[in-house]
Parts: C-alpha cells; sequence; structure tokens
C-alpha cells in the first residue's frame, strides 16, 4: 500500500517544516521578550498592557471558566462552516448547472457582499435571541460566499474534453457528474472551504460581542469591563490557537480527500 | 460478402461561428469489421472531426454515420473513442482510469477489474496498478488511455492520433506494440493520423483527405503481409506504397 512510503516521509517532512519555520519563530520569542522587559522596565499598568508572562497566570486563574466559552465558539464556529459548506456546494450547483439560476443568483451573491454581515448581529439578535443560532447564522453568512463562488468556479472550469471523452463513453449526466464534474471541482471547494474557516471563528467571536450567555466573545466583553487587559490578550491568543487549529484541519481533510494532489514523480 | 462495421456517408460538416468554417466538405467511407484502417491527412483536414461525428459528441451538418448500422447521431457510446490528448482522470489511480469506459457502459466492477489485470502486463503497466496519473511517464500514459479504450466492451475503436503526443522513438515503439495487440484482439480500428509510415504500418486499407476543407480524396489497399516491423519501411512494395500515398496526398 502507498501508505508505507508516505508514513516513512513524514518525519523529514516534519523536519523541513521546523527548520522553515525557525526565523519567524525566532522573531516571534524576540518581540515577546522585547515587550516583557519594556513594560517592566517602564513600569507600564497592567490594565493598559501586561507583560507576556501574565497571560498564562491569567490562563490558570481562567481554567475553569475556559473550557465552557471555548466550547461555545467552537462549536458556533463549525457548526457554522459546515452549514457554510452545504449552502456554498448548493448555490454553487445551481450556479453551475441552471443558466437561468446564474443570471439571478450571481449578481445577486455579489452584492450581497457589501452588506457588512457583522452588523446584521444585533438584528439576529432581535430574531433569535442570545443563544448560539444568530452565531452560527453569522459565520454561514461570511463563509458560503467564498465556496459557492470557487466551487462554482471550479464546476464550470472542468475540462470540456474529459466530459467529452465520458460523453463519448454513453455517460448519463449523473454519470459526467461524478465522474468529471465533481471530482474537478473538489480542489477549488476546498480553497473556498480554506478561506471560509480563516473568518468562522472570528465571525463568532465577534458575533458574541453583540450579546451572548457564553463564548470567548462574551469573555473578552466581560474581562474588558472589569479592566483585565491580561485576560483579552489570553483570549486572543487561544482564539488565535483556534483559527490555526481550523486551518490545519481543512488542510488535513484536503489531503485526505485529494491524495493525488501529493504525490511526488516517482518516474519520469 | 463482408460486414460493414463503419459507415460514413456524404458527411460535411462546418462549425458554425464567426465566419462559419467548413471542416468537411465531403466525406464518404466504409470500414469492414474486424479491418484496421487509417485516415490519413495534414493538420485541420478535418479527420479528427469524423472521427468525432462518429464518436456521437458532433452532430454534421449533413449526411450520416453509422457504426453496425446504428446512427451515431446524437447518440455517442457506440464506439470506444480515444481522443488525442490521453484525458486521464488525475484523481483515479491507474487501475481506476483503466476501468473508467468499462465502468460507465454499466460492466460490473468486478469483471472490469479482472480484466484489466488480465492486460496490465502487455500494455506495460503492471506494477503500477495503485499509481496516480502524475506519476507515469508520456508512454505509460498513452498505454494507460488505450487499456481504458480497449477495455470499453465495444467492437469498434476509434483512435485519434494515439502517438501524436509522443516522441518518435517510443512512437516507432508504440506502432510495433500496438500492431501486436490489434492483432490478437480482432476488433474493427479506424486511426486517425497524419503520420504516413504509421498508417502504412497498422492498416489494411489507407483513406486520404485533402486539406480543409477535408474530402476524401483516394482509397488505398495495403495488402502486405502481416505482421510488419517498423525496419519494414525500406522494402520496395513499402515505398511503393508510400508513392502512392504521398502522391494522393499532394493531388490537392
Amino acid at each position: 500500500m502507498a501508505s508505507v512510503p508516505a508514513a516513512a516521509s513524514v518525519w523529514p517532512r516534519a523536519r523541513r517544516i521546523a527548520w522553515d519555520l525557525t526565523p519567524a519563530v525566532l522573531f516571534l520569542v524576540a518581540l515577546l521578550v522585547g515587550w516583557e522587559i519594556w513594560v517592566r522596565a517602564r513600569d507600564v499598568p497592567g490594565y493598559l498592557m501586561p507583560p507576556p508572562s501574565d497571560l498564562w497566570q491569567a490562563f490558570l486563574d481562567q481554567r475553569g471558566t475556559l473550557p465552557g466559552h471555548t466550547r461555545t465558539t467552537l462549536t458556533e464556529a463549525t457548526l457554522g462552516l459546515f452549514f457554510a459548506a452545504v449552502l456554498g456546494v448548493v448555490l454553487a450547483a445551481l450556479i453551475a448547472s441552471v443558466p437561468f439560476a446564474r443570471r439571478v443568483l450571481y449578481p445577486l451573491l455579489v452584492v450581497s457582499q457589501n452588506i457588512p454581515v457583522l452588523v446584521l448581529a444585533p438584528l439576529l439578535a432581535v430574531w433569535f435571541g442570545f443563544g448560539m443560532t444568530p452565531k452560527v447564522l453569522i459565520v454561514v453568512l461570511i463563509g458560503f460566499f467564498p465556496i459557492a463562488v470557487n466551487t462554482a468556479d471550479g464546476l464550470l472550469r472542468a475540462d470540456r474534453e474529459m466530459v467529452d471523452l465520458v460523453r463519448s463513453m454513453g455517460a448519463s449526466r449523473w454519470q459526467v457528474l461524478r465522474t468529471v464534474l465533481i471530482p474537478s471541482a473538489v480542489p477549488s471547494f476546498f480553497a473556498g472551504l480554506q478561506i471560509g474557516a480563516a473568518y468562522a471563528v472570528i465571525g463568532a467571536v465577534i458575533a458574541e460581542w453583540m450579546g451572548a450567555s457564553s463564548g470567548l466573545g462574551l469573555f473578552i466583553t466581560r474581562s474588558q469591563r472589569a479592566f483585565r487587559t491580561d485576560q483579552i490578550f489570553m483570549a486572543v491568543v487561544l482564539i488565535a490557537l483556534i483559527s490555526i487549529a481550523f486551518f490545519v484541519a481543512v488542510q488535513l481533510i484536503a489531503r485526505f480527500v485529494m491524495p493525488y494532489r501529493h504525490v511526488t514523480n516517482s518516474t519520469n | 460478402m463482408t460486414e460493414v462495421a463503419v459507415r460514413l456517408e456524404d458527411v460535411r460538416h462546418v462549425f458554425p461561428g464567426e465566419p462559419p468554417v467548413e471542416a468537411v466538405a465531403e466525406a464518404s467511407l466504409e470500414v469492414e469489421r474486424g479491418a484496421f484502417v487509417s485516415l490519413l491527412g495534414p493538420s485541420g483536414c478535418g479527420k479528427s472531426t469524423l472521427l468525432r461525428v462518429l464518436a456521437g459528441l458532433i452532430e454534421p451538418t449533413a449526411g450520416t454515420a453509422t457504426i453496425d448500422g446504428e446512427s451515431t447521431v446524437g447518440q455517442p457510446g457506440l464506439a470506444a473513442f480515444m481522443p488525442q490528448r490521453d484525458l486521464l482522470l488525475p484523481w483515479r489511480r491507474v487501475e481506476a482510469n483503466a476501468v473508467l469506459g468499462a465502468e460507465i457502459a454499466g460492466v460490473p466492477a468486478a469483471e472490469a477489474r479482472r480484466q484489466a489485470t488480465a492486460l496490465y502486463e502487455r500494455f506495460g503497466l503492471e506494477g503500477f496498478e495503485r499509481s496516480w496519473p502524475g506519476q507515469l511517464s508520456g508512454g505509460m500514459r498513452q498505454r494507460l488511455a488505450l487499456l481504458r479504450t480497449f477495455l470499453m466492451p465495444r467492437d469498434t475503436l476509434l483512435l485519434d492520433e494515439p502517438f501524436g503526443a509522443l516522441d518518435a522513438m517510443t512512437r516507432r515503439e508504440m506502432q510495433e506494440w500496438l500492431e501486436g495487440v490489434w492483432a490478437r484482439d480482432g476488433r474493427t480500428v479506424l486511426l486517425v493520423t497524419h503520420d504516413v509510415d504509421e498508417a502504412l504500418l497498422l492498416s489494411d486499407v489507407v483513406y486520404v483527405m485533402s486539406p480543409r476543407p477535408g474530402r476524401i480524396t483516394a482509397r488505398i489497399e495495403v495488402g502486405l503481409d502481416r505482421p510488419l516491423k517498423t525496419g519494414d519501411v525500406t522494402t520496395a512494395e513499402f515505398v511503393e506504397l508510400k508513392a502512392a500515398v504521398l502522391e494522393a496526398l499532394g493531388s490537392e
């Protein structure tokens, strides 16, 4: 099986990635050290700018409440991204297969992107309350567009000659879709999903600012009112880490779904 | 009386556009069942258009095209068609690409796989069944595309310059190889090419086409003893036939 050489190549790969990241990591560490020294030397008050070493303490202090908030935000972002993907794919299929739908939907979709979705958050709170639903909706509204546009593009730009080939084999519409059109669009779908994933966590957090009963966004607004700047910074770091995890997860799924994109030429 | 497998009658095709392009002015040809026939002509003479008509991908402006007596107009799937580009699906492994045509034609998956397994060695793909097309060399890709065509449950093969993209040496190798594979197969083949040697080496009959707008200008019976080797291109009979073909090509 091909998994054997793939597994064997993981470690050199990991080492190369680590090597590539070293300068960035060193720079980050230097920044943190500089920040720490500057804050301590100038005696900057903690509510304005806490030293980075305080963030860990803030994390430990909030150990009890953080898992709940994190779970809420993660759930909102994941559900939102999932429904954004479903909606995006349905719209892409309509745009790509029904010319009339393309003429109706495409301009509206583009125009809709000029509506600042986050401004809709208070409205959604009025309609759906302070639970998860309005946050999930915000994430869907932010995320479906790049997925729809990319996937539609992938479907429309499938190789005409490949389509002709399977048609010459006597393929039905469904067989053309299954053997050529859908696989052609998968890379574009993942490109769109990647963009959606980048916005999903941020979208959920900002939606929580407008009123929530739980979530990292709520945690930030509460910390702000208590002048706990260290907690805000700590939440920012946590949100960034979750965003990175989303990015990596999408990459891993893409890799799993499209293994052919990650092979090196073994013959010339 | 011999049976006709492929027939084109007074086919004319004009591609709509500004200005419209007349690709084929008038073409009629017949391929007997089990024969290997080439359609030879310069680039752009409409020979590929004729093949696509037979594959059911193009509706001709006028005339009829039939395979085993059935009209191919608006009815793809009567013959196994191999386009110029190999068009392997990059997201399918070699084994899944090989059975694509069979799968679409409704051959049960296990049966198609069994047939493919029996042919990998003959097609020089043994050991590469689990590879991705992106990992194959040009010659292997072309052989896989041929295997895919062979595995379709159809009696007629339509090959559009199957070796056009290969270098001269691989090409000679592949021609000799195809001659061997086809001789053991016994299906009807219509091959489109612009290579005179290739047409004469492989075919029983060569149809010669004029430049665009294409029309068929000659039908030449090859009648050489098979199998031919690529070295036979220097024999007296071969050279004589080649002269006849070249004259037909230049007669317009």
